[in-house]
């Protein structure tokens, strides 16, 4: 169970993004809800990602494949005139649902650094695919239209596009906290901290691992999804490397292992992107130093630091 | 005569050079606890894990109550009625010693991709796994992390751990490892009382266990079986006594 510290935390920070729309717009400030925005469409990556990572032990480092698979789903679709919201978040969950159990089927095989490799290779693969893709954009990307969901859901508006996406977060939120106490959940942590014993008691570990990876993939493809809405324009660049390389930092600044720490791991790291960047163009020097502090002092990162007993069962 | 619940036949698994399990022939009938000795680098463990299925023999066959499991995965031995505990401490640290239990019972309850409900108030799950916590002697550690348990008490979780997947034969692998003088002679009270009820294959490297509960001991040198015996047979033969017991003692 959660502590009530920690949910009281959670009630206002929900409370709070419900009421940033209205509030940017009368300190006329659009810029904050496109960041906000984007905020929490990383903060889904990161949940994502954290769910094999931090409670599965499996280091994923091409998480972005599924972030640009998403946004590709609504960019090709809407290349084709399919602008159907549906339609296009259905493609986007299913395709990268589907890449997923073909990437686990091989990466799982392996273990440790070949896992790391592997993973990181399969999405480089496909960053280079879309960048040969000339038809869609090549390295320059594509433009793509807002999704359309009928006319009582206008994308086209940017609080409601932010009040979607916040949807979002809240349901893949609240799915992962089911998830990881699940029987399910309980199977994909004991894996994590013991296999050869997880073996011995009956379970064919691999079988579980890439269903979670699986279910990993097809959440960052609803990020993927929600950015190139966002963004109205997809690019490989989205499929970069470095860009699992961040949604990573996300979820170890956040806390690993927890089902709501990746969500301030995603804040943490946007928001100081965003004011480190005015400083310098190098900010990582600044930022380098603040994550390293995180990580070898907080065993929990952010969500770790917040007060409240700690509760092993569940977060 | 009734059949062996295990029968290892001819058993051979080399590496490199080295052979390691060398055409073993062993047994264990239902309800006998059935130990296994040899010095260090007899290929106890390699032998072990063959069983478990950690390991894949090169030739020989080892049938388990009338099956054949030689190609099986571990996880599949497991739901046939292998059951192990591994020599080195192996149980789930960051989970409560309920949780242990209720996870190897969850192993044998159907699949468990189950999403949804939450399993650490599942009463499946929580009441059977309490029921066994207890007939070990821990019930009111339940709630405690396995890791903070002592090292006596996480070996007896362990073999918790192996009685919550119903099984029809015990593997313990050296159970007394690592314990003082007292844990040894809990846990040799506690196997006593599981003697009859289970078979077991019992590797041990503590005479003291070995002759005080095992029916049948076979002697492991270099890979080879040299004897197999009671355990009066075996403190008696001149060849386990040049091999194995002189040296060691």
């Amino acid at each position: 169970m959660l502590n009530k510290t920690k949910l009281g935390f959670l009630v206002v920070l929900f409370g709070l993004l419900i009421f940033l729309p209205p509030f940017f717009e009368a300190i006329e400030e659009p810029f904050y809800l496109s960041l906000a925005s984007r905020v929490l469409i990383f903060a889904i990556a990161a949940i994502s990602l954290d769910l094999i990572l931090g409670y599965g032990g499996l280091i994923s480092f091409g998480h972005a494949a599924y972030l640009g698979l998403g946004a590709y789903a609504v960019a090709i679709l809407n290349f084709y005139d399919i602008e159907n919201g549906w339609l296009q978040l259905i493609v986007a969950i299913v395709g990268s649902g589907i890449v997923a159990a073909f990437i686990g089927s091989i990466s799982l095989r392996t273990g440790g650094l070949y896992f790391i490799m592997i993973t990181l290779a399969f999405t480089q693969m496909l960053y280079f695919l879309g960048i040969s893709l000339e038809e869609y954009g090549g390295d320059d990307g594509i433009n793509t239209a807002r999704s359309f969901f009928g006319d009582w859901i206008d994308l086209d508006d940017n609080s409601t596009l932010y009040y979607v996406i916040l949807f979002f977060l809240a349901l893949c939120t609240f799915l992962s906290w089911r998830l990881v106490n699940s029987r399910f959940g309980m199977v994909i942590r004991g894996s994590h901290s013991n296999e050869a014993r997880m073996e011995a008691i009956g379970y064919p570990v691999f079988r579980y691992r890439l269903v979670a990876f699986v279910i990993s993939g097809a959440m960052c493809g609803v990020a993927g999804f929600l950015l190139a809405n966002l963004t109205e324009f997809v690019t490989p660049e989205f499929m970069r490397w470095t860009r699992s390389g961040e949604i990573m930092i996300m979820v170890l600044l956040g806390g690993m292992g927890t089902v709501f720490g990746p969500i301030l791991g995603a804040a943490a790291y946007l928001l100081l992107e965003d004011v480190l960047a005015t400083v310098t163009q190098h900010w990582w020097i600044i930022f380098g130093p603040m994550l390293l502090i995180i990580i070898l002092f907080a065993k929990k990162g952010l969500w770790g630091i917040l007060p409240g007993k700690e509760d092993m069962s569940d977060d | 005569m009734t059949d062996p619940i295990l029968k290892v036949d001819q058993l051979v698994k080399t590496f490199g050079g080295i052979t390691a399990t060398d055409h073993v022939d062993f047994e264990v009938m239902p309800g006998e606890i059935h130990a296994v000795i040899g010095p260090n680098g007899a290929g106890k463990t390699t032998f072990v894990a063959q069983v478990a299925g950690m390991l894949r023999p090169d030739s020989g066959k080892i049938v388990f109550n009338g099956r054949d499991i030689s190609r099986m995965s571990a996880p599949q031995r497991s739901h046939v009625g292998l059951a192990r505990s591994f020599q080195i401490t192996s149980v789930f640290k960051n989970f409560t010693a309920q949780e242990n239990v209720a996870l190897s019972l969850q192993a044998h309850a159907g699949h468990s991709f189950r999403f949804w409900k939450r399993a650490s108030t599942d009463a499946r799950l929580v009441e059977p796994a309490r029921q066994i916590l207890a007939d070990v002697g821990l019930a009111d550690r339940a709630l405690v992390l396995a890791g903070n348990l002592a090292h006596g008490e996480q070996r007896q979780l362990e073999i918790a751990m192996a009685l919550a997947t119903a099984p029809k034969m015990l593997l313990l692998d050296e159970p007394t490892a690592g314990m003082g003088t007292e844990e040894s002679e809990t846990m040799r009270a506690f196997m006593k009382d599981l003697k009859g009820r289970y078979s077991m294959l019992l590797i041990e490297h503590d005479m003291d266990t070995v002759f005080s509960l095992a029916d049948r001991v076979t002697v492991l040198v270099y890979g080879r079986s040299i004897a197999t015996g009671t355990p009066e047979e075996i403190r008696n033969n001149a060849e386990v006594r040049a091999a194995y017991l002189g040296e060691d003692e």
